[in-house]
């Protein structure tokens, strides 16, 4: 174990405060190589489960000053690295063993895909000279990623581990970000090698060939931005991505467009701005689908005109010029074609625009911000926040009051359904980062494990856990993993006793055909309390804000159930298919609030 | 309608499934691919042959762009190009009526590579409408066809576009998308090279 030995004394080298990587040709086993290389590429945490293959890494950690958050389903670390990457802007990484373990890893490494989050996945693998003879715990993980992962890798030699795992967080950070998987037989981490971390580096990462903007373009766009009379910037996920918030904001204001959001867009430009109109789309409320429909000029920045944010695409802002600024050449046109298309990094892109574009003459308001404003108000009367408090408790009031109790700051990490919506309504995010949610796979049992990778990304920053009741169940075991971390960590769960969202789209699109909807659970607060952690039940919006501020005022996780209305449903809704105009609006009499309520 | 792309990739186990499974991921048919070496050490070029919309293409080269193991892609469209296919065809022929297939062959600029007491085996290059053309003619003159085997397209734009990747390799910054452009609408195709690609069923 003479390699052991010199790993050893590597880490007592290094180990402690502040270190530089390992530069030297040390001779490490594959396994040390690993957590060096990691060590090396700036992780100081990891999110993972052990097993058989990925036994040699695990018995190599204790030596590295890496952090090991150990999850209670491998689901769990693919969605904890993914919420750290989202938290925190850096590279998120899961560890697995082979097999089961790197199955698990799946839903999360989609998720990540589909929200272009950057994340490594270390998954262990059977050696090499067994490799495809169905061995024990062997399943071809890197064909089963291939198509949502940005790029993944076998490795069969110590050789390889270093510049491959360096590799993959270029792969992962670069461009269009998204979730690489690097899996590492048993033999690979047994074998050493010489460890050299500044010769490992990888070449440089080639950008996309496509990825060039013509100076003719950005004449173009910057020509129809100031003649358009009814312009809407679209701000999508890109803009946080690219940390393009000052250059948007820029835009905005010089040019008064006022700003419309996607989910994964809010909190890149602030909602308590007055240009901010909201969320955009299926769910989003009636006066900004309103503009997009009568706009004359849309200004994609950083979104994808996914098919919830469009409704029907013959339809879609029939009016409206479309410059797309996006990232990805595969996104141009895919959707929406673009009259003029801003291919690049976002910030370079408007930052090579706005030299383009004087302020605009008229200070004050144009008729377009009037004729939005105007269309706000009709709407406000049916917002069921301005309803007076009948006794019920809508999801919509503990989101408002959730947002007012946390002043707005909190990062909140929603699931999946009708709360992450009514979350999207009624929480006004002003700082990007500050919601974290699965937009385009839509995963349910998502915000858990993610909120405890957001709140280990950021330990001093508030984070609260929405969920519903069918999503908390789906890794509400990671209860356990957030207990045993001491993670300060607030859990509110939207309960109304049925996976809401279906119920919602059976009542409106199935004759109220409730299959499979009604959903029993159990106590969560004892459910807490299993597992070492506080929680109360909320029935009545009086009691909401004493309940947030007790968790608030509470160190150590905390749950809260907030026993709501059990039909009511997220207003306005597009169904889907249809054009963004053709929306289903909360009745001025809601029919929730009936006699058999009481 | 059919569109050809062709790739330059790393020569790594894989890869072909990348690409490949980039196509099904599309919901799109790939008609035909080849694969083998290209001029460059550890890289291979791929012909790609796919039925898709007419505006697909620009989706299709970005995709394909964002594999790590793809080098370079040139949607080749109607891009001056010449586009060849090798086929081996399989006829049952006796001593007695190989004459026939002899003459059919010699029309055809084809290859007799083979001769069995009951089969000969034709050898083919050309483009696909050529190829088609003689097993046209062989199935119109009862000849009983017994195995085709067909590369599939294999193409290379004419003149002096080399591979972008490549010519980036060697000399930095040399032709941009204007001089392509240039340079193929200054040399288009002549009617009579034009003729003999497409054979004599025209």
């Amino acid at each position: 174990m003479g390699t052991a030995k010199k790993g050893h004394s590597h880490s007592t080298q290094t180990g402690g405060a502040a270190k530089a990587p390992a530069t030297g040709g040390t001779r490490l086993t594959g396994a040390e190589i690993l957590w060096a290389t990691l060590e090396g590429e700036g992780v100081d945490v990891v999110f993972g489960y052990p097993g058989g293959a990925i036994l040699p890494a695990y018995d190599a950690l204790r030596k590295f000053p890496i952090r090991h958050v150990l999850v209670r389903h491998e689901q769990g670390a693919s969605h904890m690295a993914d919420g750290y990457a989202r938290a925190s802007g850096k590279v998120g990484v899961a560890i697995a063993t082979s097999g089961p373990g790197a199955t698990n890893l799946v839903t999360g490494i989609a998720t990540a895909m589909l929200d272009s989050v950057p994340m490594v996945c270390i998954t262990g693998q059977v050696s090499s000279k067994v490799l495809g003879t169905d061995a024990f715990q062997e399943v071809d993980i890197t064909g089963i990623t291939l198509p949502l992962t940005k790029h993944n890798y076998l490795v069969t030699r110590a050789e390889e581990v270093a510049p491959v795992l360096r590799q993959a967080f270029m792969v992962a950070r670069s461009g269009r970000p998204g979730p690489v998987l690097v899996d590492i037989t048993k033999d690979a981490q047994q074998g050493s090698a010489e460890f050299n971390f500044v010769a490992a580096e990888p070449k440089p990462h080639r950008p996309h060939p496509m990825l060039k903007t013509e100076s003719a373009a950005t004449v173009q766009a910057a020509e129809l931005i100031r003649s358009a009379k009814k312009p809407v910037i679209l701000a999508g996920h890109g803009i946080i991505q690219s940390a393009a918030y000052a250059q948007v904001r820029t835009l905005a204001e010089r040019m008064k467009i006022p700003v419309a959001s996607t989910l994964l867009g809010l909190g890149a430009f602030p909602a308590s701005h007055p240009l901010s109109l909201g969320m955009m789309g299926m769910h989003g409320e009636a006066w900004v689908n309103h503009a997009i429909q009568q706009s004359d000029l849309l200004i994609a920045c950083g979104m994808r005109f996914d098919d919830r944010v469009t409704g029907s695409l013959a339809t879609y802002a029939p009016n409206a010029k479309k410059i797309h600024m996006e990232v990805d050449p595969a996104e141009i046109n895919k959707n929406v074609k673009a009259d003029v298309a801003l291919i690049g990094d976002l910030k370079e892109v408007l930052e090579a625009l706005l030299p383009h574009l004087a302020p605009r003459a008229d200070n004050g308001e144009s008729a377009w911000l009037r004729e939005i404003e105007a269309s706000k108000g009709e709407v406000a009367v049916r917002d069921i926040k301005n309803l007076p408090d009948s006794g019920h408790l809508y999801a919509a009031h503990v989101m408002h009051d959730l947002w007012r109790a946390t002043d707005g700051k909190a990062i909140v990490v929603t699931d999946v359904g009708q709360h992450q919506m009514w979350e999207a309504q009624y929480y006004k995010h002003d700082e990007p980062r500050t919601l974290i949610t699965s937009g385009g796979l839509g995963t349910m049992g998502f915000a858990l494990p993610a909120a405890i990778g957001a709140k280990i990304a950021c330990p001093e920053k508030e984070v609260w856990v929405v969920a519903g009741d069918g999503g908390f169940q789906m890794t509400a075991a990671e209860l356990s993993t957030a207990a045993q971390e001491d993670l300060d960590l607030k859990i509110a769960v939207v309960n109304n006793g049925y996976l809401g969202m279906v119920r919602q789209w059976q009542e409106f699109f199935y004759e109220k055909n409730y299959e499979a909807s009604p959903l029993r659970s159990p106590d969560f607060v004892k459910l807490a309390e299993a597992h070492g952690i506080r929680g109360v039940a909320v029935h009545k919006r009086s009691e909401v804000l004493p309940a947030v501020a007790e968790a608030r005022s509470h160190k150590g996780p905390f749950v809260i159930n907030f026993q709501v209305e059990k039909e009511d449903s997220v207003y306005p809704m597009i169904p889907a298919g249809s054009a963004l105009h053709e929306m289903i609006r909360r009745p001025n009499n809601p029919l929730v609030e009936t006699a058999q309520d009481k | 309608m059919l569109h050809t792309f062709v790739a330059l990739v790393e020569d790594k186990p894989g890869v072909l499934t990348r690409v490949a499974s980039l196509f099904r991921r599309l919901n799109i048919n790939i008609v035909s691919l080849t694969v083998g070496h290209s001029e460059r050490l550890g890289v291979s070029r791929m012909t790609i042959v796919c039925d898709a919309s007419p505006t697909a293409g620009h989706r299709i080269a970005a995709s394909l762009y964002k594999l790590e193991n793809v080098l370079q892609v040139d949607d080749i469209g109607q891009l001056s190009h010449v586009a060849r296919e090798l086929a081996l065809i399989k006829v049952a022929a006796t001593p007695q009526t190989r004459s026939q297939v002899f003459e059919l062959a010699e029309v055809f600029r084809a290859r007799i590579v083979d001769l069995a007491p009951e089969s000969l085996m034709i050898e083919i290059t050309g483009v696909e409408s050529k190829i088609e053309g003689l097993i046209q003619v062989l199935n119109e003159n009862g000849d009983r066809i017994l195995e085709i085997s067909r590369t599939g397209r294999m193409v290379m734009r004419r003149g002096q576009h080399t591979s972008k990747v490549l010519e980036a390799m060697r000399v930095p910054g040399m032709e941009t998308a204007e001089d392509l452009k240039a340079e193929e609408s200054a040399e288009a195709p002549s009617d009579e090279l034009m003729a003999e690609e497409t054979g004599l069923r025209e």
